[in-house]
């Protein structure tokens, strides 16, 4: 199967209030920033693009089409879009290229979470006629997932102020992170629980802002003479909407999707983690098999910035920087989707 | 190259104003088990599911695939949710030919629909928004003015649209599936309709309805041991421009062009009329006929009105190039699902089971989807023959 690789990616600073700043002037940046970091003009130098974004985090139906006021499509171009994390855009435009009508694709997610409650919000993708009208939101909804597993003996609290406070300090790094820094295990744990057992500090943050990345052939990375990485393997899998159908302490869906996408044909250096909430990060681990070998978010992971419709992409970037920086030679991205980790994809990059 | 597939099964609600009898899981579902038994096959034959809709906010439900995966059988699998504005259905059934094309999946389920008693389409289209102009119009409303150059550029009669909304609607009466039954409609009947967007007579406009489409969608090996004819992918394409720019073409608009044009050379066609037998085209506004005509390449521009006028579109009038046989948009109009109807419709006609809206011997088929300001554009050929 033709070998994809990844040659740039771009994301803009994590912030909790990007003001007046509309979608289209969220985006523009970064795709600046991601076309000249390969060396392109604009979008008219790739040849398929695709984004991803939820209209109800603008409030308006076609939230994608101003979208495309931000790419130059004059001429037009191929252009799709997902109501989902763009980590399933970058999926879409691997089969795009891998069917070969495309030898390259732009891919980026953009989010403006903070007008409305997002919590509130994410409500509404439960099922319509059941859950929906009860309003649950996605941080009780989180909730009841950690408790879950404290009442079973799987986690203490202290372990998921450890995955907070790592988080914090490993945000330092990331120049584009919201929260970060040096906080002590035993003065998180100190601070009042926010929807118990849940602290604010286990929760992500409410973040504005949007990322982009470009994959394409090796033949074209090659071309266009910039450092890359390959995408060896992705695949995602999703699982029952029913909540009580699900053991929630365990992540189904993702060892699924890491075994489709080959995780365990070589080590795993680094993961980047889709994980909202500081249990599922362990969820996640365990259900991975991540051992200490592996460095789990690096970046800091979502705790520390989360773009809602772009946090997946941002994985996948990640990890991409990591392993062109020399870093790590291999690793995974993951990305999520639903209430209590329902859909996930995972993604493995090595090195050229 | 692209690996061949082929559409394998078809399934379809009948299309109505109101499905109270069904959730929007159960609607789903519907489609995709006929679909499924159309194709001789199960649930767990299938590997991946794709899905598409219009707007979230129609139906009030954000992201609906992780409610949908348990009514389509997807729980394990990976599922897919498009939204590309009205051509969704058409650009998501590319998106699940690409699973196949490329070579990742051997057989993948796609799904678009629309619950439009549940939801309000014209509400979700005109929520205010910050630094832009209010728009509370629909898309009628939006779409009247350029229907009204194209008029003044056409020269065309006054009556072009009355026409394609009468023959439309026989059309529709040969399709049980089919929301407006109006096998008696008259010229003079959609002449008396009330005016809603001028030159937009109410009969001259779709109609909202309840309903899903689905298709299964295989490779080469798998679709020659299918139990009824595939239909065999012969092109695919998308293009999408801006809403707006500086010396857009608003009455044929580039992405249209590029994209037929596109689709074509895959397909080897090089005359549309002469090439191709049948077209299902997005035609949601009786004047949008001829405009896609001369879009799509059938007419020279300026020409497109007269094919209509001869009867060259019209089954009944033994056109040469019937387009819409299923009777199109102006008959049934879920809006996510409307592209994928068209889509699905082509194939049923290249497999010869359109019953008794069957264009005979059919074997090369366009179907074609638009959405936004006529920006986002969605187009496959099918045929009866791999090449």
């Amino acid at each position: 199967m033709q070998q994809i690789a990844i040659v740039g990616y771009q994301q803009s600073d994590c912030v909790s209030w990007a003001g007046a700043t509309n979608e289209v002037e969220l985006i523009m940046p970064v795709l600046r920033r991601v076309f000249d970091q390969v060396g392109l003009a604009n979008a008219q130098d790739v040849d398929f693009v695709c984004s991803g974004s939820c209209d109800y985090l603008q409030g308006a139906a076609f939230a994608f089409v101003a979208g495309v006021d931000a790419l130059g499509a004059v001429p037009p171009i191929k252009e799709s879009h997902v109501e989902m994390d763009a980590a399933w855009a970058l999926y879409e435009s691997m089969l795009k290229i891998r069917m070969g009508h495309a030898k390259s694709a732009l891919i980026y997610g953009f989010g403006k979470s903070s007008p409305g409650e997002l919590p509130i919000v994410l409500s509404q993708q439960l099922d319509p006629y059941y859950l929906a009208p009860q309003w649950v939101d996605t941080i009780s909804l989180a909730a009841m997932q950690a408790r879950l597993m404290l009442d079973q003996g799987l986690i203490t609290e202290r372990d998921m102020a450890e995955v907070v406070a790592r988080s914090r300090g490993n945000a330092l790094n990331n120049p584009h992170a919201q929260l970060s820094g040096d906080i002590a295990v035993d003065e998180l744990l100190a601070q009042e629980t926010y929807v118990s057992p849940l602290r604010k500090s286990d929760c992500p943050p409410v973040s504005d802002g949007a990322s982009a990345v470009i994959i394409c052939t090796v033949e074209q990375a090659i071309e266009w003479g910039v450092p890359y990485a390959i995408i060896s393997g992705i695949d995602h899998r999703i699982e029952s909407h029913n909540l009580a159908m699900r053991d929630l302490t365990d992540s189904v869906s993702t060892r699924q999707a890491a075994q489709g996408a080959g995780m365990a044909d070589g080590s795993v250096d680094v993961a980047e983690l889709y994980a909202p909430f500081s249990h599922q990060e362990i969820i996640l681990t365990r259900a991975l098999g991540l051992g200490e070998n592996t460095q789990v978010n690096p970046s800091g992971g979502v705790l520390a910035g989360n773009l809602m419709m772009a946090s997946g992409l941002s994985r996948i970037g990640e990890l991409f920087n990591r392993i062109t920086s020399g870093e790590a030679r291999r690793g995974i991205a993951h990305a999520t989707s639903g209430p209590c980790l329902q859909h996930n994809l995972v993604t493995v990059v090595e090195s050229a | 190259m692209a690996n061949l597939a082929a559409v394998v099964g078809i399934g379809q609600t009948k299309y109505t104003t109101k499905r109270g009898d069904v959730s929007i899981a159960g609607l789903v579902r519907e489609a995709a088990a006929n679909a499924l038994e159309d194709a001789g096959l199960g649930w767990d034959d299938i590997e991946a599911v794709i899905i598409g809709k219009a707007p979230d906010m129609f139906e009030g439900v954000i992201m609906p695939e992780i409610y949908l995966t348990d009514a389509l059988g997807c729980n394990g699998k990976p599922m897919l949710r498009v939204h590309t504005a009205g051509s969704v259905g058409g650009s998501t059934a590319l998106v699940a030919a690409s699973h196949v094309q490329s070579g990742t999946f051997k057989r993948v389920l796609t799904v678009a629909f629309e619950k439009q008693s549940e939801s309000n389409a014209m509400w979700a289209l005109s929520t205010p928004q910050p630094f832009s102009v209010h728009l509370n119009a629909g898309a009628g409303g939006y779409f009247a003015p350029i229907i009204r150059e194209y008029m003044r550029r056409s020269e065309a009669p006054y009556d072009v649209g009355i026409k394609v909304a009468v023959k439309d609607r026989l059309h529709g009466a040969r399709n049980p599936l089919a929301h407006l039954q109006k096998p008696d409609i008259t010229l003079q009947e959609v002449e008396e309709s009330f005016m809603l967007w001028d030159p937009l007579r109410f009969l001259e406009a779709c109609p909202s309805s309840d309903g899903a489409c689905a298709m299964v969608i295989a490779s080469e090996d798998l679709a020659e041991q299918s139990p009824k004819p595939p239909a065999w992918i012969r092109g695919v394409a998308m293009r999408s421009e801006p809403t707006m720019y500086a010396g857009r073409e608003e009455v044929s608009p580039q992405a249209g062009r590029d994209c037929a044009a596109d689709v074509y050379q895959q397909a080897g066609i090089t005359d549309p009329r002469r090439d191709l037998d049948c077209a299902e085209v997005y035609v949601p506004f009786s004047w949008y006929e001829p405009m896609w005509l001369e879009n799509l390449g059938f007419a020279a521009e300026g020409e497109g009105w007269k094919l209509t006028m001869e009867g060259a579109t019209s089954l009944d009038e033994g056109g040469d190039i019937p387009w819409n046989p299923s009777g199109g948009v102006l008959c049934s109009n879920p809006i996510g699902a409307s592209g994928m109807i068209r889509f699905a419709e082509a194939a049923r006609q290249v497999r010869g089971d359109a019953g008794a809206h069957q264009v005979e011997g059919a074997k090369l088929a366009l179907g074609h989807a638009y959405g936004g300001g006529a920006q986002f554009f969605s187009m496959w050929v099918v045929g009866s023959e791999k090449s």
